[in-house]
């Protein structure tokens, strides 16, 4: 009888042969790729080792300026005037195209943005493509998904995206814009353009005309330029709620049009009758999936009183298996926090947490010593009026709270500014449905959590944004009916 | 007590499987995976062809798995019939290899109390030091579970010493809610280790299955601290799968249920491809099945 025990894994790292990532990157423009007006540029890190990637170009109201120039002339001259099918055709040649190149996708985007390549390879890149094939199949029956309306583009779009899922962002800005006729001037996050530069090459591979698609990288200052340029029809954000704000004042009295999906503070409920384990693999899912940079983030826990023991013994139980560290090796669950700055904010609010006096858990792990490293915590018993359970961190911090009723949890989950998500957990289906009417949320999971699919609409109530993204509601977003 | 039993969502589970098998276990630990697996490995013969010279070829494989490969293990167990106990108990005196037998009326378990227990009995006395029962299946469906639970906890006294597995014949159960219920009440009932399958029914053991069992068996730790064991058996037949099965039990249960005392297969041809495995580690290149001694 052998005592086995301290069987630990040899790393296993995804190759990175196959990817070529230039040392320096520039705006894509009509159709080519450009330097930028000013000769700036500005560097991207991977937040797991702290080495710089590249260098980005940095676009100026000027690059801005041309970049929407090439989207007008495009839209005008031959992508408003294209048939629904011949725009589906390229649509569809994008979609096989990131297919083919998964691999490269998934390696780039976990180099960037340090999250996990089982994530990047099984969740974002097939979500990508996944994404560009569903609307590709709406180009030419738009008129079937609104009966009786005439479905007409909007014209061009400034679409302003995220870091914490940056290529997948992108794709669901593009690809309903696109399948509705219209073109697209898109700036990816700062800290994450990489994967949007290779989109733009893969685009240029499709064959799409020139300018259908303009991609220009650079900082809130470039945000800025798309939002006030007044050649833009519509704008198509995601990011903070704080940015979003702006966004509505500076839009106001223009004929832009407006989507916003911005933060949340999702409220994951436990009852006392959810199939316990499962649930526990949920809460994990909905908290440390991403290291927490997820707007539908599950970030407060509400579990009923007569299981919170049992629960939480699980829960501590199953995140000490959780493995944290290279985001490029295959068996790594919680990678690198996405910068410097995020992991500040994220380290502010456990600072906060302790000052409260609060019970904190984390598991026993060496965190690496170079890059941005944040470990999956707890906190207990946290106060319905504690600034951890009313702000999003965006990070791997959960805070939970117990409850005793179903009136009550629903009356503390409403009891939010935001309402983008929540998750329910109960073996019950009447109870499931009870909730998902009462919770004023775009999107409620029931027992499962983070579940993505195109045909699905996304979207949020009150601060957590207005507009769809995905499923026919989406195509709203970027349609004319008359 | 035997009424409140755990809820299992389906959906979940299956994920949950999933997550585990995109684990990628290589190098050393591949290495010391696989031969865990073997050490773990019940090896297993149980059909009506089975005579003495069968016998005799599998317990000699039992310590000799590859003797070209130095510092391999020998395997857990031999499991047979009760009618061979006492000839396997003969062969495999001193080497370390436990002899289980099958007993209660094995497979299908269709007969009276007395027998099955006679059954256990006989195997008991021939020197057996495991018991591999079968649980009425057809009790269960019916919702006797207080039966089941009663016949488990005559058999395991009347086992002694001798530690009691008990077979629910999950492929048999329809929903994993009753592979739940039924390993609470196998466990409540005094059993030692709960096991999936008899490998006559299809399917026998799946990773979900056993990831249902392996999270009652930890609740029953966290109430009680006793530990119970754990033996998939039937339908794992390749390296990779026994691998992912032990990255379950590691996740699950923890490392200290990664040991044989607490974790077996029950299985006959998963030894060879554990086999043929550590000889693609030892040499970079395939072997032919013909290098690896069938039995």
């Amino acid at each position: 009888m052998g005592n086995q025990t301290n069987w630990n894994w040899d790393p296993a790292p995804e190759s990175t042969d196959h990817v070529k990532i230039k040392e320096q990157y520039q705006l894509f423009i009509g159709g080519r790729f450009v330097k930028p007006a000013n000769g700036e540029y500005f560097e991207t890190v991977n937040p797991a080792n702290e080495k710089v990637l590249a260098k980005v170009a940095l676009a100026d109201a000027a690059d801005v300026d041309k970049a929407v120039k090439a989207a007008r002339k495009a839209y005008s001259n031959v992508w408003s005037k294209m048939s629904g099918a011949e725009r589906g055709k390229y649509i569809f040649r994008l979609a096989r195209l990131i297919q083919e190149r998964a691999r490269e996708f998934a390696v780039i985007e976990s180099l960037d943005g340090g999250k996990p390549i089982r994530e990047s390879r099984d969740v974002d890149i097939p979500l990508v493509s996944a994404h560009f094939f569903y609307h590709a199949g709406w180009a030419d029956k738009l008129e079937y998904a609104f009966p009786n309306k005439k479905p007409s583009p909007i014209g061009v779009v400034g679409q302003i995206i995220p870091w914490n899922f940056p290529l997948l962002m992108a794709a669901w800005k593009i690809a309903p814009a696109l399948a509705c006729g219209n073109t697209v001037v898109l700036k990816p996050a700062e800290s994450t353009p990489l994967t949007a530069l290779k989109l733009a090459e893969v685009i240029k591979d499709a064959g799409f005309p020139d300018g259908v698609v303009n991609i220009v990288t650079g900082d809130g200052g470039t945000g800025e330029a798309i939002v006030n340029h007044p050649g833009i029809d519509k704008i198509a954000f995601t990011g903070s709620t704080e940015v979003g704000k702006k966004i509505i004042r500076a839009t106001a009295g223009t004929n832009k049009k407006l989507t916003l999906e911005l933060g949340g503070k999702a409220a994951n409920i436990v009852f006392e009758d959810a199939a316990l384990d499962q649930a526990v693999d949920g809460i994990v899912e909905g908290i440390y999936f991403n290291q927490g940079h997820v707007c539908c983030a599950g970030s407060r826990l509400f579990v009923q009183e007569g299981i919170a023991e049992k629960l939480f013994r699980r829960l501590k139980h199953r995140i000490n298996q959780l493995i944290v560290g290279d985001p490029l090796d295959k068996n790594t669950d919680i990678g690198a926090i996405n910068s410097k700055g995020q992991l500040k904010t994220i380290q502010a609010y456990i600072k906060q947490g302790k000052k409260e006096g609060l019970e904190m858990f984390q598991p026993e792990i060496a965190l690496p010593k170079k890059g941005y490293w944040c470990a999956p915590t707890l906190f207990f018993d946290v106060a319905q009026s504690s600034v951890l359970a009313k702000e999003e961190i965006f990070g791997p911090v959960l805070a939970i709270q117990t409850f005793r009723t179903v009136d009550e949890v629903i009356a503390k989950a409403n009891n939010t500014p935001y309402g983008l998500s929540a998750g329910v957990w109960t073996d019950k289906g009447s109870k499931v449905f009870n909730l998902t009417s009462q919770l004023k949320a775009g999107v409620v999971w029931a027992n499962t959590y983070n579940k993505f699919d195109p045909t699905s609409p996304f979207g949020g109530y009150k601060e957590s944004g207005f507009g769809r993204e995905g499923g026919v509601h989406g195509l709203e977003a970027y349609l004319n009916l008359n | 007590m035997l009424e409140h039993f755990k809820p299992v969502d389906q959906t979940a589970i299956e994920e949950r499987c999933a997550r585990i098998r995109t684990r990628s276990i290589k190098k050393g630990a591949k290495i010391e995976g696989l031969k865990m697996a073997l050490g773990m490995i019940d090896l297993t013969t149980l059909e009506g062809k089975d005579t003495p010279g069968k016998v005799t070829q599998l317990c000699y494989k039992a310590t000799h798995l590859h003797d070209e490969l130095p510092n391999l293990p020998h395997v857990a167990a031999v499991c047979v019939y009760p009618t061979f106990v006492e000839q396997a108990v003969s062969l495999l005196k001193g080497s370390g290899v436990k002899v289980a037998s099958v007993a209660t009326g094995f497979p299908a378990g269709q007969t009276s109390r007395e027998v099955k227990l006679a059954d256990v009995k006989m195997a008991v006395d021939a020197g057996a030091d495991e018991v591999d029962m079968v649980i009425s299946r057809g009790e269960f469906l019916k919702g006797n579970h207080q039966f089941v639970f009663n016949e488990i906890a005559a058999v395991k006294e009347t086992c002694g010493d001798a530690r009691l597995k008990v077979i629910l014949e999950t492929g048999e159960l329809g929903t994993l809610d009753n592979v739940a219920k039924a390993s609470q009440i196998a466990i409540q009932a005094g059993a030692d280790f709960i096991k999936t399958s008899t490998g006559k029914i299809k399917p026998a053991a799946t990773m979900e299955v056993t990831l249902v069992m392996l999270e009652v068996i930890r609740d029953h730790y966290f109430e009680t601290g006793r530990m119970v064991g754990m033996k998939p058996a039937g339908g794992i037949s390749n390296a990779k799968l026994a691998l992912h099965y032990l990255v379950m039990v590691k996740e699950i249960l923890g490392e200290a249920w990664l040991d044989n005392h607490w974790f077996r297969f029950g299985a006959s041809s998963l030894a060879n491809d554990l086999i043929l495995q550590l000889m693609k580690q030892e040499t970079g290149v395939y072997q032919s099945g013909n290098y690896i001694a069938l039995d």
